[in-house]
């Protein structure tokens, strides 16, 4: 067995014992490499897809995917622009500068606060430069502080400014970071802050859904920490104390300047949709228990920090784990070429998009599906009945035009 | 996706080329089309960085701006572009024909005769994505409400007077792009789309050249391989061969050569400002020359592409609707034409309850009428309501005359015994139309008999006003014949009020305040 790092000693401390086998073989799968945390978009791209062995278990492992795709010749084309990523940075800075004044006033508007209630905000220090697990159990505490004191005094309040959030998927645990989370009134309210922006009162769609996915991911985590049965579904709110909010705060610039404004959004549709998904996640136990003895995505770099590893090794083990590929990974998954290669290979019809297994049935094949097409005598079957019908009226058609 | 456009898809994989999914054009093409390919930063959205125009192949022009925050600069190239491309838009403004109509009365009801104006063709822009529509729509936002130095209250940064027009034509081209049917403002991925299929995801075919490989494939490779050639194939720089047609740039481009070229510019700008001598005389434009070099060379390609793919468009026989459907685009450009020769103010930020009911009710009519006007200009298109049971193609067995004696006079009322392999949600009773007809034809289901494909239709109308049919109007036994379930002209909505007689429900009537221009945006 590999010698853990110290990241990992610490991490595997803090889990329960049950815990720590599967971590120990995570940690293995991954190699000397720094682990990469599960972070929220992670997650809500992995609840996007629950059905990908693949993804599920790479990503448990902390396991950099694109260093993987890269070196099995199937490298991730994306990538931040700089560009982007300043924007992000200043608008992010311009809310954080003069003690989040910026970001303040949008808050106590949604919030109903009076301006200026400066005595009244408290804003914990919450470790920043600690390890995540530390992180973690700080902000569980500064949490229920705030809370207590929420409660004590309705017109207290908390900003907890990038808290960290433990959540457990499928035996995994991941550490989220939020933007923000305020506490008020005995509940907290996620803030999610995005720099696309909110032009005449609408923004777009992709972006908000996103950032909604986003949101249901850190919500999940509060409920978790709160005790919130999820069992009651996901519209029931228990307003129990501590409890999140099923409305998260969206704060964007507004029109085309970087003056900040904030939006509700309700994400108890996505936060139903994550809990289903995740909870659907095949257990990372089982997954492990069907690799194949000495797997290893570890590219085991030389002291240069090439990599060592064989590719055919590599590509090898993670042939080893099936993927549910869909066209929507190639924008989500840094292994999405790789699996679309697979994909055409195999000549899986889901390479033209998921919904078109709807009508197909049976038919797993781009060759099973045209040879039931186009082949002759009687359909046994409703599918093939109207996918012959479908080609028939295709050749007639084409050959009305070529007249 | 439909069934059929799947199957297409799935010979497309098989034969490693697109397949076609239409067999004749639907949608208008100009002969004078300008091509529009425009680049949006990262940095804002929104944020122009570049476009290339022109209605020449082998001529296109190119405007940038050097550094994408700088608001001056900004103004500079929205001037530039704006009077590149006003002219085109407005040189349509002129060749008129006059149309002969009525007007009613609202108040007596009576009809007078009134001409109106026409504008013989209209403007048509070609963009290569949905990207690059919704690009431009944000121009527009931006730029319509802006105050010039004509404004009585101009502001601290007046723009140059042809900018918040330039605002104005393109909010008005992409909110027409929004009507099914409508050739003012086409994407191409959507047009070469529309139809072929190629072996890929609908996904994968907005990247322009992706889509394109599946036609002409290089020889040896199979269209997926050329696709995936087009995505990602980078020279040793790392830099993508054929860059994504935008707006937004590839990330690995802003990295290793736009924000440097920025950088550089920024520079030679600080150094200029910081007096006579401290920067070498002619750096600026140098730098500027840099980065028309590189942002040339990620534009051409797609510029390319988009005519490569026009090409391919005008080589279709154009469909029959398709002047009809042009004459509605002229309209709308006549419309405009004379709101702004009226001096109407902008487009507002956000559409009034009767307005945008309109907008709605007009957009779904359009798709009605696409609908049905792409069923009749094409077999292929055709199938699709076939195999949906929404039309059936029958073979006349039998031709038995009957008439209606009910009035004054017997009316023919023939019955059509139909024998079909198709499978029409045909219920007793139903209406139906026959397509291709000498005039419009209506009958209704008099008789199914699903198992032996047979369907009997008792005939209405478009017989004539005698006692027997006209010549020539029933189809003879043997023939073969097309119905429809669907109406071949669909029905008008109910009108709408007027904005002043907006329920309170819907808001009441507009007020001026929530319709006049943006006060005070800021322009960061």
């Amino acid at each position: 067995m590999r010698v853990l790092s110290v990241t990992d000693a610490t991490l595997a401390s803090t889990m329960n014992v049950s815990l720590a086998e599967p971590a120990r073989r995570l940690a293995a799968l991954r190699g000397a490499a720094e682990p990469r945390s599960l972070d929220a978009r992670a997650l809500a791209a992995l609840a996007a897809n629950p059905g990908c062995r693949r993804r599920a278990l790479l990503d448990a492992a902390g396991v950099d995917k694109g260093a993987v795709a890269g070196r099995i010749g199937n490298p991730a084309p994306f990538g931040r622009s700089p560009f982007a990523i300043a924007r992000g940075t200043v608008f992010e800075a311009r809310l954080k500068a003069d003690g989040c004044a910026a970001l303040l006033a949008p808050l106590r508007r949604h919030l109903g606060l009076p301006p200026h209630d400066d005595d009244r905000l408290a804003t914990p220090d919450l470790l920043p430069g600690a390890g995540p697990a530390v992180r973690a159990a700080r902000t569980a505490e500064a949490l229920a502080e705030a809370v207590k004191a929420s409660l004590a005094d309705p017109r207290s309040w908390t900003l907890l400014d990038h808290p960290m959030l433990r959540l457990t998927v499928a035996g995994a645990p991941a550490f989220l970071e939020p933007d923000a989370v305020v506490v008020h009134g005995g509940r907290c309210t996620v803030v999610e802050i995005k720099s696309f922006p909110v032009l005449d009162g609408s923004a777009d769609p992709a972006k908000v859904g996103a950032a909604a996915r986003q949101a249901a991911v850190y919500v999940l985590a509060l409920q978790q920490a709160a005790g919130v049965d999820g069992g009651a579904g996901p519209y029931a709110d228990s307003a129990a104390p501590g409890a999140p909010e099923l409305t998260v705060l969206l704060v964007c610039p507004q029109d085309f300047g970087q003056r900040p404004t904030a939006a509700a959004l309700d994400i108890r549709r996505e936060l139903a949709t994550t809990r289903r998904q995740l909870a659907r996640m095949a257990r990372i136990e089982e997954l492990l228990e069907a690799l194949p003895p000495g797997t290893s995505f570890d590219l085991a770099p030389d002291d240069a920090g090439q990599p060592t590893r064989p590719v055919e090794e590599l590509a090898q083990a993670v042939d080893s784990v099936p993927a549910a590929y869909g066209p929507e990974c190639l924008s989500a998954c840094e292994l999405g070429f790789h699996c679309r290669a697979q994909a055409r290979d195999a000549g899986a019809l889901t390479r033209l998009g998921r919904g078109v297994r709807a009508d197909f049935g049976e038919l797993r094949t781009v060759d099973e599906a045209l040879g039931a097409a186009y082949a002759t005598g009687e359909a046994a079957e409703e599918t093939t009945e109207r996918l012959r019908r479908a080609a028939r009226l295709r050749a007639e058609a084409l050959t009305e035009a070529a007249r | 996706m439909s069934l059929l456009s799947t199957l297409a898809r799935l010979e497309a994989v098989r034969s490693g080329r697109a397949e076609p999914l239409a067999t004749v054009r639907h949608r208008h093409l100009s002969e004078r089309p300008m091509v529009l390919v425009p680049l949006a930063t990262a940095a804002e959205d929104g944020a122009p960085l570049a476009v290339l125009l022109g209605t020449d192949r082998e001529a296109p022009r190119l405007h940038l701006v050097p550094q994408p925050l700088n608001r001056e600069l900004r103004t500079e190239f929205l001037a530039a572009f704006a009077d590149d491309l006003l002219p085109y838009l407005e040189s349509f403004a002129e060749a008129v024909e006059l149309i002969e109509g009525s007007e009613k009365d609202p108040v007596t009801g009576e009809k007078t005769p009134v001409t109106r104006e026409l504008c013989a063709d209209a403007p048509q822009l070609l963009v290569p994505n949905a990207g690059a529509v919704r690009h431009l729509a944000l121009i527009g936002r931006a730029t319509r409400f802006r105050r010039t130095a004509a404004d009585p209250d101009p502001g601290p940064h007046p723009a140059p007077a042809r900018v918040p027009l330039l605002g104005r034509w393109l909010t008005h081209l992409t909110e027409r792009a929004q009507v099914p049917g409508s050739s003012m403002l086409l994407p191409m991925t959507g047009l070469l789309a529309r139809h072929w299929a190629t072996g890929q995801s609908l996904l994968e075919d907005q990247h322009l050249a992706a889509q394109l490989a599946w036609h002409h494939p290089p020889a040896g490779l199979t269209g997926a391989q050329a696709a995936e050639l087009a995505e990602t194939a980078r020279d040793e720089q790392g830099q993508l061969l054929h860059p994504p047609a935008g707006p937004a740039t590839d990330p690995r481009f802003d990295e290793k050569l736009l924000a440097p070229a920025i950088a550089r510019f920024d520079a030679a700008l600080t150094a200029r400002r910081g007096g006579p001598g401290t920067g070498a005389p002619g750096t600026v434009e140098a730098c500027v020359e840099q980065l028309r070099a590189l942002l040339l060379g990620v534009l051409l390609p797609t510029w390319s592409d988009v005519w490569s793919g026009l090409e391919l468009l005008r080589a279709l026989p154009p469909a029959a609707h398709l002047p009809e459907r042009w004459e509605g685009d002229r309209w709308s450009y006549t419309g405009h034409r004379d709101r702004l020769a009226a001096g109407e103010p902008p487009q507002p930020r956000l559409d009034d309850a009767v307005t945008a009911a309109r907008k709605l009710a007009q957009r779904e009519r359009e798709q009605a009428r696409l609908d049905v006007q792409e069923a009749l200009d094409d077999p292929l298109a055709m199938a699709e309501r076939r195999l949906a049971g929404e039309a059936f193609a029958a073979e006349v067995v039998e031709v038995v005359l009957d008439h209606d004696t009910s009035g004054r006079t017997p009316r023919p009322r023939p019955l059509l015994v139909l024998r079909t392999a198709d499978r029409p949600h045909a219920e007793v009773g139903r209406e139906v139309h026959r397509i291709g007809a000498p005039s419009a034809q209506k009958g209704r289901i008099a008789a199914v008999e699903a198992e032996q494909g047979l369907v009997t239709v008792r005939l209405l109308s478009g017989m004539g006003r005698r006692r027997d049919p006209e010549p020539g109007t029933l189809p003879e036994p043997g023939e073969r014949v097309l119905f429809a379930l669907f109406e071949l002209t669909p029905r008008q909505s109910a009108p709408l009020p007027e904005p002043d007689d907006t329920p309170w429900t819907h808001g009441g009537p507009p007020s001026a305040v929530r319709n006049s221009t943006a006060v005070a945006e800021e322009w960061a």
